[in-house]
């Protein structure tokens, strides 16, 4: 089917989030959709599935010009989306799921689960996606959660298919997945729109490339573009994408972790015996896949998770903090990226500069006595926000209103401007723009340079090499081994897998 | 860590958003209710009725007296009768309200904190009937000089519903046991004990005992002090009232203390984060609210010299849950909402002596709140714009409405 968008505008009161965009898809083609976090795309995505009226121009699927008041219409007409954030039932197994919304039923009216997971069966088969009917949504890994997303809308006959931002929460395994399906559902005659900022993704998979930034479509490219011309389009300028960094030798022990085993929360052993150091002026990048425990080795040095009694120590600069709280860690000098952005580093309903505040609350410079120091609140907020360049027009601005990656400066500007002797960062560069990435890491080698002990999480492999000093490799709750950043990509990926060198 | 989202906690971060526009809508909605209960349960316009097609005027003329009768009363019974043959008496309605908004804004403060913080402690009545408790034992037991007496019998009311307060907050961190449960279980137990406590001469109740469950008067050392005289009923109650809006004000929009708990209530998750005890918090915030609870209770202990029956908490706590939802629980919201309800309690006998049942009154205050808390609602009748949001979710919910709704 082929996907037209002409002339689309929508306006947010003053705010114009697209502005007169063009877009048409081929049938069969796969259609990247790239622009940084807040430059419209998902906007334009919820115009085309009905959940935006657009204040001008029109949505035409085979040249016909459609009107869609809702998503019920949007699907009626072919349209498939499948949201970064999934659309499941978690206690419902794939068939459930798949049928939720447009049950087969029987003679009698009961709900015709055997057909259901016939379809169910049929889809996964025809692109061998290897899912299993009744299995239960919520054991399943999210790789195959979102495939079950993509069959719920292929079995709606969906035949442009959405896939907003699709491998943010996947592992590069899972990704590769992905892209294979993509491929084989553009070959059997789906277009697919795929959103994203994920440069190497978009050349990997992508017939065509659509460019928007601030609403508004900048430029239309082939994958044969190169990445520096992608990023540049973007984000409207050169970007560096490797980092600048000087070699250093690293000073005294900050930081070290003996022998720690930490439990999840369903009580299974994540962290499993980890013992590592952080020397001042060096960082640590701990690398995996996600859910190898580097979630809870973080929250377990930061306090917000106990590890277990009688195993293993935590020690600062010397002192144990095995099992000090949060508040304990946070004020002897440890600042924290939190990995997941929006529950648990900012305060959405908070303004800004009340998030720049939120752990210097109890006595600093924010506050005089029990009273809060608002003119210094607001000095501090407005040299902050210049210095880390969060686009916003006060610091009396909500932070659930910034875009990812300014939400993510704030968080950065919050954690960098204490005075610190460690950095935790847990990806802090996730759902973040490429501008604010290059940003967000020229800050944290600053910091590294300033002599501090960074602990970098992430899953991204480009990440960790342009900024580690050395790296942990943790499978399975275990740290597999400690490698220098000359370590080939092959080789960090069977160490990822578990095989130790 | 728990991540399970608190539905009542993001049903009233919605609810506490409303602008002022849509408050004065539904104050205007809630009274508009009220007048077709007004009319509805008119003998005159229902007889009219029955000719209604032959003569409409009759019926239209019968709604309209009965709303301006009512409402009338209403105003003369709360702000200012006109009708009354001195200016004491014409303005005597006006202290009036103020005496019955007092407890009302103090309690209603109380709650509005908990709401602040992603709380909902309908364990007001619990909680002042702890604090009269504490306030009337140091009234009609202890001796004490003039002033000392009535300082010592007020922070004896504020005291016993903090410590209330705390316990629930502190029963909710440590075994995690949802506070509406703890505070209505506590409400029961509070009024139980309290009937017991009154029973018996030798614990609160009268010295010369008549079986009946009735406190002693509060000692006069002990009784807040008139304000305007003995002419008047109304009492240093309503300074307190006021210097508690001040307090509050302070403490949640100023002070570092409110911070963190306006941080709980806004996201537990981060605050943990950034190293806020998320439980300790909740027994803070339990406890503080108590108090302002518990500064009504005091209102009630010692604001006359009449000794306390079981049920002289009067409600307060539940129609502080109404003040507070209608305040937006902020300061000057509260002490406006307060200030409404009182007017309604003290209008009530005068609306009764012209026929209309001042039960509309209280359709009226629930209609009111239901308004507030209905905002879709308000907007689609209204047709307000939307807030702006680019959450796809509320944007469907709207559509919904809209579908289901007149277009």
């Amino acid at each position: 089917m082929k996907l037209e968008l002409r002339g689309i505008t929508k306006r947010f009161g003053t705010l114009v989030a697209n502005e007169a965009i063009d877009l048409v898809v081929e049938p069969g083609e796969i259609h990247a959709l790239l622009g940084e976090n807040g430059a419209g795309k998902s906007t334009l995505m919820n115009v085309l599935f009905g959940l935006y009226d657009a204040d001008e121009g029109i949505v035409l699927l085979d040249d016909k010009p459609q009107s869609f008041a809702g998503p019920g219409d949007a699907m009626e007409a072919g349209i498939g989306m499948v949201h970064q954030h999934f659309m499941l039932i978690p206690v419902f197994t794939v068939a459930e799921n798949v049928a939720l919304g447009q049950e087969p039923t029987n003679a009698i009216g009961a709900i015709d689960i055997a057909a259901a997971r016939k379809r169910v069966v049929e889809i996964s088969d025809q692109f061998g996606f290897n899912v299993e009917p009744d299995a239960r949504v919520e054991n399943l890994p999210v790789g195959v959660q979102q495939r079950v997303e993509i069959i719920k809308a292929l079995s709606r006959n969906a035949r442009v298919l959405v896939l907003d931002e699709p491998t943010a929460v996947l592992t590069p395994q899972e990704t590769d997945e992905l892209m294979e399906i993509m491929k084989q559902l553009a070959a059997s005659g789906t277009s697919i729109v795929f959103i994203t900022h994920k440069l190497r993704e978009v050349k990997a998979v992508a017939d065509k490339i659509t460019v928007v930034r601030l609403g508004k479509v900048v430029g239309s490219t082939t994958p044969d573009a190169s990445t520096s011309e992608l990023a540049s389009m973007m984000v409207g300028r050169d970007v560096g994408l490797t980092v600048d960094k000087e070699p250093r030798e690293p000073g005294e022990i900050v930081l070290s972790v003996e022998n720690l085993a930490v439990l999840d929360d369903r009580g299974q052993r994540a962290v499993d015996g980890v013992t590592f150091e952080v020397r001042a002026g060096e960082i640590l990048a701990i690398a995996g896949v996600q859910g190898n425990g580097q979630t809870e080795l973080a929250e377990a040095i930061i306090g917000l998770r106990s590890p277990l009694t009688g195993l293993g120590k935590i020690a600062f600069r010397g002192e144990d903090i095995t099992h000090s709280t949060v508040r304990q860690v946070l004020e002897l000098g440890v600042g924290y990226i939190p990995e997941d952005r929006s529950s648990d580093g900012v305060v959405g309903g908070f303004t800004i500069a009340e998030n720049l505040m939120i752990n210097s609350s109890y006595k600093s410079r924010f506050t005089k006595g029990v009273n809060i120091n608002f003119a210094a609140r607001r000095q501090i907020a407005d040299g902050l926000i210049s210095e880390f360049d969060v686009r916003t027009q006060s610091s009396e601005t909500l932070a659930g209103k910034l875009s990812g990656g300014n939400q993510q400066k704030v968080v950065a500007a919050r954690e960098l401007s204490r005075d610190v002797d460690l950095l935790v960062a847990s990806q802090p560069t996730r759902g973040v723009d490429v501008g604010s990435i290059e940003f967000i890491h020229s800050r944290i080698v600053q910091e590294r340079d300033k002599g501090k002990a960074v602990v970098l999480v992430s899953t991204e492999l480009d990440e960790v090499l342009a900024l580690a000093d050395r790296i942990a490799v943790m499978y399975r709750g275990k740290i597999v081994d400690i490698v220098t950043p000359s370590t080939s990509r092959e080789q960090l990926g069977k160490l990822m897998a578990g095989v130790a060198s | 860590m728990s991540r399970e989202p608190d539905n009542i906690a993001q049903a009233l971060k919605e609810i506490l958003s409303g602008s002022i526009t849509r408050t004065i809508l539904a104050i205007f909605m809630g009274f508009l209710v009220g007048a077709v209960f007004m009319i509805g349960s008119d003998k005159a316009f229902i007889e009219s009725l029955g000719y209604f097609f032959s003569r409409p005027a009759d019926a239209l003329g019968a709604a309209f007296a009965v709303v301006t009768d009512g409402y009338g009363a209403l105003f003369r019974g709360s702000i200012f009768n006109g009708d009354a043959e001195t200016f004491e008496k014409s303005i005597r309605p006006l202290t009036e309200t103020l005496r019955l908004a007092a407890p009302l804004i103090l309690a209603g403060l109380g709650i509005g904190l908990t709401f602040r913080v992603g709380l909902f402690n309908i364990g007001g009545t619990g909680q002042i009937i702890s604090g009269m408790i504490w306030a009337t034992f140091v009234a009609t037991r202890v001796e004490l000089p003039f002033v000392i007496h009535a300082v010592v019998a007020v922070s004896a009311g504020i005291a016993g519903a903090a410590l209330l307060g705390a316990l629930t907050g502190y029963l909710k961190a440590r075994t995690g046991a949802h506070e509406v449960i703890l505070t209505i279980m506590f409400n029961y137990i509070m009024f139980y004990f309290f009937n017991f406590l009154l029973k018996d001469s030798s614990l609160l109740g009268e010295e010369a005992s008549t079986g009946n469950a009735k406190a002693d008067p509060a000692a006069a050392s002990a009784v807040l002090p008139k304000l305007l005289g003995d002419g008047f009923n109304l009492h240093w109650g309503i300074l307190l009232a006021l210097a508690a809006v001040i307090v509050f004000w302070w403490l949640m929009e100023r002070s570092t203390i409110g911070f963190r708990l306006r941080m709980v209530g806004e996201n537990p998750d981060a605050a943990r984060s950034a190293g806020v005890s998320v439980e300790r918090t909740y027994i803070l915030a339990m406890g503080i609210s108590a108090a302002f609870v518990g500064v009504a209770a005091a209102n009630q202990a010692l604001g006359s010299s009449i000794g306390l029956y079981p049920s002289a908490h009067a409600n307060i706590g539940f129609d502080a849950i109404t003040v507070a939802l209608l305040g937006g629980s902020n300061a000057p919201g509260i002490l406006l909402a307060g200030l409404l309800f009182g007017a309604f309690k003290a209008g009530a006998p005068s609306m009764q002596v012209f026929g209309v049942s001042p039960e509309v009154l209280g359709i009226v205050q629930g209609a009111i709140v239901l308004f507030i808390a209905a905002p879709p609602l308000m907007r689609m009748i209204f047709r307000l714009p939307p807030p702006q949001t680019s959450s796809a979710l509320a944007t469907l919910r709207k559509k919904t409405l809209k579908r289901g709704g007149s277009k």
